[in-house]
This record gives C-alpha cells, structure tokens and sequence, in this order.
C-alpha cells in the first residue's frame, strides 16, 4: 500500500491539468516518490508543484542511455526533488544529448536559478526561459561547449598551462551620482573561503549586493565517477568540512538505500551522536564569530574557548577533532568506549551552563543588541520563494526539519525541539542557532540515555548497475540532499550533494538589502553559508 | 561590564602552558617559535591565509590558532588581511584552477622575502581531490613551496610545528 502523504495525490492533480505522468517504483528512492513526466511538460510541472505549495529542492542530471523512438541515443536525465509538508517527490525527464533543451522551473521557483545554471554549465541543458543567461560554476577552467559531466569528457580535461581569471561576467550595475561598486574577494581578508562580492552602493548602504561563487569548484561530481563506496563517502566528507559528518552520512544513507542495507542500529544512534555534536560546534564557533564581526571580542573568545573545549572532547571519543571519516559505508568506523558516556553527558550539561552564563552577560549589553536586532532581515517571503532550509529559513518562519518533518532512524525515536523565528535578523538567526545547541544538547543526553547495542558496521554487497539512493540529512546549516547512483561492480556512476547553501547564499544578496557596508560581515557570519559546499 | 569583569576574573587565563591529549609542549614549540621569529622577523611574523579551493576544514584549524588555547600572537605571530603586509603565505588546497590566478597574484603581491607554506593533505599533495579539469592539485604545481603541513585537515599544533620548521629551514638556508 502507498502511504498517503501530502503529495501522493500530486501525480493525478497533473494528470487532470493533461501533464502525461508516469509513477515509478524505486526502492533506494522510497518514502520518495518517483514520477516520469516528459520533457514538454516540464513547464507545466514547476506551475502544478508551485501551486500545490511545494518547495523546489534539488535538480541533478545525468547521461544516460535512452530509447529515443526506434534507437538508444545518449540523453540528459533531469531529476528535479520537491518536498511538501515532509514528503518529498522526484520527477524525472530526459532531452536527448543532440537537443538538450528544457523549460526552466527559475519562473517558477527563484531558488532554481542558481542550480539550473550549474546544470547547465556542467551537462549543456539549455533551459530555453531561464531568466539569466549568463554561466554559473563555470569560470575560465574549461570551454562554453565543452561539458564536464558528460561521458566523453574525461576527469583530467584538458586545461590550458594556466587558468585565467575569470573575466567578462556581466555583473549588474547600479547608474547615479553618488553611486560607487566596491569588488571584494575572491581572496577575502579574513581565513575564510573565497568568493567574489560585487557590492553597489550609496555612501554607506547597501543599493545591490552580487554574488559570484565557484571559486572553489573541485569538480567533486566528476571526481566521484568510478569511485568504491569508501572511496565515495571520504569524499562527501570533504564536500564541506565544517559539515563533514552530515554529509558523509547522506552519502552513506544514499548508498546503504541504493543497496537495501540495514544499518545497524548502534551506528544509526552514534551518527547522530557525532552529527548533533557537529551542529554544536559550529553553531557555537559562529555565535562567537558573529560577536567578533560586531567588535565584541570578549563573547568572541568565549565561544571560541568554548568550542575548543568542545572539539578536543570529539577527538578523544572518535579520534578526530571534526569526526572526519568516521561515518563509513554500513556504519560507523569505531565504536564509542563506553567510559565516554558519562564523559560526554557531563560535558553537554557544562556547555548549556556555561552557554547560559555568558549569554546572561550579552544579553546585558545594548551595543550588542543594537548590532544584531533589525540587521539583514530576511524577510520571510523570500526565504519562502527561496525555499530557505535550515536555520536561516527557520529565522524567517520556514518551519521546516528534517529530522522532525521527515525523520529518520534514530530522530523517528527521540522528540525534541525545533525552534523557529520570524523576524529573520541577525539576531533571529543568533538565537536560532543558541535554541537548537540547546536542543541537540538535549538529544546528545537522549542518544547517549539510549544508545542499542550491537555491532556498528554492516557487510557491505554491491548494489546492481543502475541502483539509486537518496540521502536527507539535516546538517547544521539544513537540509542536505545526496544523490547517489551506481554503476558495475559497486563503482558510484554519478553523485550529487546539495548543500544547503545553495539555497542561503541568495538569499544573503537579500537581506544585505539598505543595510550598510560595514554590517556585511555580522550578516554574512549569521548565514556563513558553505563556500565549498555550493561550487562543489 | 562588572558581569564582564566578574567573568574574566573567576576563568583567569586558559592559554596553555602543556596540552593534554597526548600532544607535545605547546609552549615549547611555541617558545621556539618565538625566538626563530625575533631572530629572523624582528619579532613579528604576518601570515596571510589564502584559501585556494579547500574544504573549509584548514580554514577553522587556522582560525582554532586564535582561539584562547593556542594564543598564537603571544608567540609574535599574527594573521594580516592583505598579501602586502605578509612575510608567509599559509596556503591551503587543493588550488582549484578556478582560484589558479587569484594564488598567483596573491604571491606575487606579497613582498620578498617570502615564505609559502602548503596547508592540509590537499595543499600538500591534492589530497583527496588530486588533479583533474578543475584542480591544479598540490598548492607547489602553482607557486614555490617552502613547506608543507600535512594532514586533514592538521590540528593547531601541527600548523605551529609546521611554520617553526619552515622559519628553521629558511633560516638555516641563509
């Protein structure tokens, strides 16, 4: 029996509107459903799904082998993902390899904008309405007719002696007297990660804010084509390394999907112990980060003391101070020693007090708070249009989770809170990420309350060619989806992790909106977005 | 700010003088560092961090250098915003062909003397990326390399090891 979710009854609502759908089964996709819709009703797609409320996603493609009337010809396999109300749906389409032509869902949904450029750069799909034509990932590292994800490019392509800089991107311009742009990056003056920030501005304020990013693309799609699964999962774990943990385990959970393994469930429970443990310190790292943008130096070392503490703590239980490969295919790659139970349940307890402390003091002071309340509002329509995850939609009243909406083992077991915000400044998004430490330290007490015993790796057996999985995960910055197709003898035919930083980084443009200049940092500190995570 | 104060007072100073976890004397190495730095930069070394198409996991080991544990400054080391003021480059990888020039230019606009040292298994060798389309893999396949720091991404105390050896090796190369 199907279950019924809110949108399993989105495949006959396109029937009645005349879309020709198709529901298909597929196991490593499951609770997903799986439509086929053709290509020239892909248009009318993003209008029902639009309509019927749902968030756009996610959209991947592929090369692949299809039966084009009489004869197999190559063709581009589009998946785009769509969620409603904790279901998720992936619709399929193909264009031929010779004609990749598709309607856009940009018109439809703002937040595919981005994405459908990325596609577009990597595989040669043109979406025919697509309200920007300018390229995206794509710098000066390869040609416009030449297509990284296609067959017949090969992994190492063929570059030129030395790149050049990326030039001749048409960034819009602001026209006015008094009207100045001020270029920033890709090398930032901070040890952060480089982009490129185009700012407009009129004297102080902010008029227009651009970004262009894929400064760091590694082309971890194509790298991942032909690896083994422990191969794969190192991988996924240097997608974005402040999300490590999280990512590695929607590959996993892709991969173990594909395969129909069961993961025992000792190391279902020890992954969200390490995965809570990563939302904690990143969250408390940026909380300090955000205080230190603001020119508050003593919260800044408080919470970097902090999250020191909390680090070293990681490295002595699992042996890495970020828990770098340890999620592994089948499982985790050790057990915890029990002696760190008690350990690790009487530090939680000393953050949350110590965390209270010093907040009792921040909260005290009007400097800080005239910093953060009413800087970069994102307003909560356009987290909406920008289908906004994690805790920044969550600051701007998209109350969405995945662990709650969406659960899987263990957060089908456990019950805990999720905050949720709506005024969507920096402030909403500081206490966002204050009230979820809270939370996972809570968690972090009930996992290590219940965690089952048993072994933490299972067999692995390859997967038949052509098995798919999809990973959810709710990373600390949101909703990860991970895409994960194999190939013969257990080797990975196409992965795609979407961070989701693919869904904030617009909406920083934003929410920097009439703010000033010299606020960038805080706002930016209070999305930190994953630079690394987006450019892949 | 007497809550403040109060807050200060009662933590007094973390800052360490032997870590725990098996690592070896923060100090010492720090203390070391110190007088190659007085040596050589009249007590003062300006590290510029270029990331050139890492992970973002070097990034937050650097950033961990900081943080009131390591106390970096108190060895005379401190990170500078701009190439122009830097006498090191810390360069963490893999360099993504993408961010290829950017490194270049970086390094040219840093004045001379000048020290590179490659950061993490990436910066070191390509790590987990390699080379490919879109990595120039190893940070020395774009710039010349002083020194390495491997490991992924490497603890703070690797990194302060790792930028003692290379002020060392520079020095005994004069």
């Amino acid at each position: 029996m199907t279950p019924q979710g809110p949108l399993s009854a989105f495949p006959q609502r396109l029937a009645d509107v005349g879309v020709r759908v198709e529901a298909r089964e597929s196991p490593g996709l499951a609770p997903t459903q799986l439509i086929l819709v053709k290509s020239g009703d892909w248009s009318r797609l993003g209008i029902e799904a639009r309509s019927w409320g749902c968030r756009w996603v996610a959209s991947w493609g592929e090369e692949v082998d299809q039966d084009v009337g009489d004869k197999i010809g190559a063709a581009i396999r589009i998946s785009t993902c769509f969620e409603h109300a904790g279901a998720y749906l992936v619709a399929r389409t193909a264009v031929p390899c010779a004609a990749p032509v598709l309607a856009s869902h940009t018109t439809s949904f703002p937040g595919a904008d981005r994405p459908e450029r990325h596609i577009r750069d990597m595989l040669g799909v043109v979406f025919a309405d697509h309200p920007d034509a300018r390229r995206w990932t794509r710098h000066q590292a390869w040609t416009q007719s030449e297509y990284p994800l296609r067959r017949d490019f090969p992994a190492a392509g063929s570059p030129q002696e030395r790149t050049p800089a990326d030039h001749q991107y048409n960034f819009l311009l602001a026209q006015g007297s008094g009207v100045y742009e001020i270029p920033v990056g890709p090398v930032h003056a901070g040890i952060i990660e480089p982009g490129h920030f185009r700012f407009q501005a009129v004297g102080e304020t902010v008029l227009k804010l651009e970004e262009r990013l894929g400064y760091t693309h590694k082309g971890i799609e194509k790298i991942a084509e032909g690896r083994d699964v422990d191969g794969l999962a190192r991988l996924a774990g240097r997608v974005s390394g402040d999300s490590t943990v999280a990512h590695a385990w929607a590959a996993c959970m892709a991969m173990e999907k594909a395969g129909g393994l069961e993961v025992p469930p000792r190391a279902v429970w020890l992954r969200a112990l390490m995965c809570e443990r990563e939302r904690v310190a990143n969250h408390v790292g940026d909380i300090g980060a955000i205080l230190n943008d603001i020119a508050f130096a003593f919260g800044f070392y408080q919470f970097a003391r902090l999250r020191e503490v909390w680090q070293r703590a990681s490295r002595e239980a699992f042996g890495h101070r970020f828990m770098m490969d340890c999620i592994v295919p089948g499982g985790v790659a050790a057990d915890l020693d029990p002696r760190f139970i008690a350990t690790m349940r009487d530090d939680a307890r000393l953050l949350g007090q110590q965390i209270g402390k010093l907040m009792a003091i921040i909260n005290d002071l009007p400097s800080v708070a005239d910093r953060v309340r009413g800087t970069g509002v994102l307003k909560p329509e356009y987290a909406r249009a920008l289908g906004c995850v994690g805790f920044v939609g969550r600051a701007s009243g998209m109350d969405f989770d995945v662990r709650r909406d969406a659960p899987y083992p263990p957060y089908d077991k456990l019950t805990f809170k999720v905050p949720v915000h709506h005024y969507g400044d920096v402030n909403a998004r500081a206490r966002m990420r204050l009230e979820e430490i809270t939370a996972s330290l809570g968690l972090i007490e009930a996992l290590l309350g219940g965690l089952p015993p048993g072994p933490v790796r299972a067999a692995w057996t390859h997967p038949a060619a052509g098995a798919e999985g999809l990973g959810l995960i709710e990373g600390w910055r949101g909703e990860i989806l991970s895409f994960v197709r194999f190939g013969a003898d257990g080797r990975i035919a196409r992965f795609f992790p979407r961070d989701p930083s693919w869904t904030t980084w617009p909406a920083l443009e934003l929410l920097i909106h009439d703010n000033i200049v010299p606020d960038f940092p805080v706002c930016n500190k209070s999305v930190n977005g994953s630079y690394s995570g987006q450019d892949l | 700010m007497l809550r403040i104060l109060g807050k200060i007072q009662r933590l007094g100073i973390i800052t360490e003088k032997l870590p725990e976890i098996g690592e070896p004397a923060l100090t010492e190495i720090g203390e070391q560092l110190k007088a190659h730095i007085g040596e050589r930069f009249g007590g003062s070394l300006a590290i510029r961090e270029v990331d050139a198409g890492s992970c973002n996991g070097c990034e937050l080991e650097v950033q961990a250098l900081n943080n009131p544990f390591y106390s970096i400054e108190r060895f005379g080391v401190h990170f500078v915003a701009s190439p122009r003021h830097a006498d090191m480059l810390l360069v963490s990888g893999p360099v993504s062909r993408h961010m290829e020039t950017a490194l270049r230019r970086t390094y040219e606009a840093t004045p001379e003397p000048r020290l590179v040292i490659a950061v993490g298994e990436c910066g070191a060798c390509g790590g987990e990326f390699g080379i490919s389309y879109a990595s120039c893999g190893a940070v020395s396949n774009v710039i010349p390399v002083d020194g390495v720091i491997h490991g992924c991404p490497p603890t703070p105390l690797d990194l302060m090891r790792g930028i003692l050896e290379a002020i060392g090796k520079r020095s005994a190369g004069c």
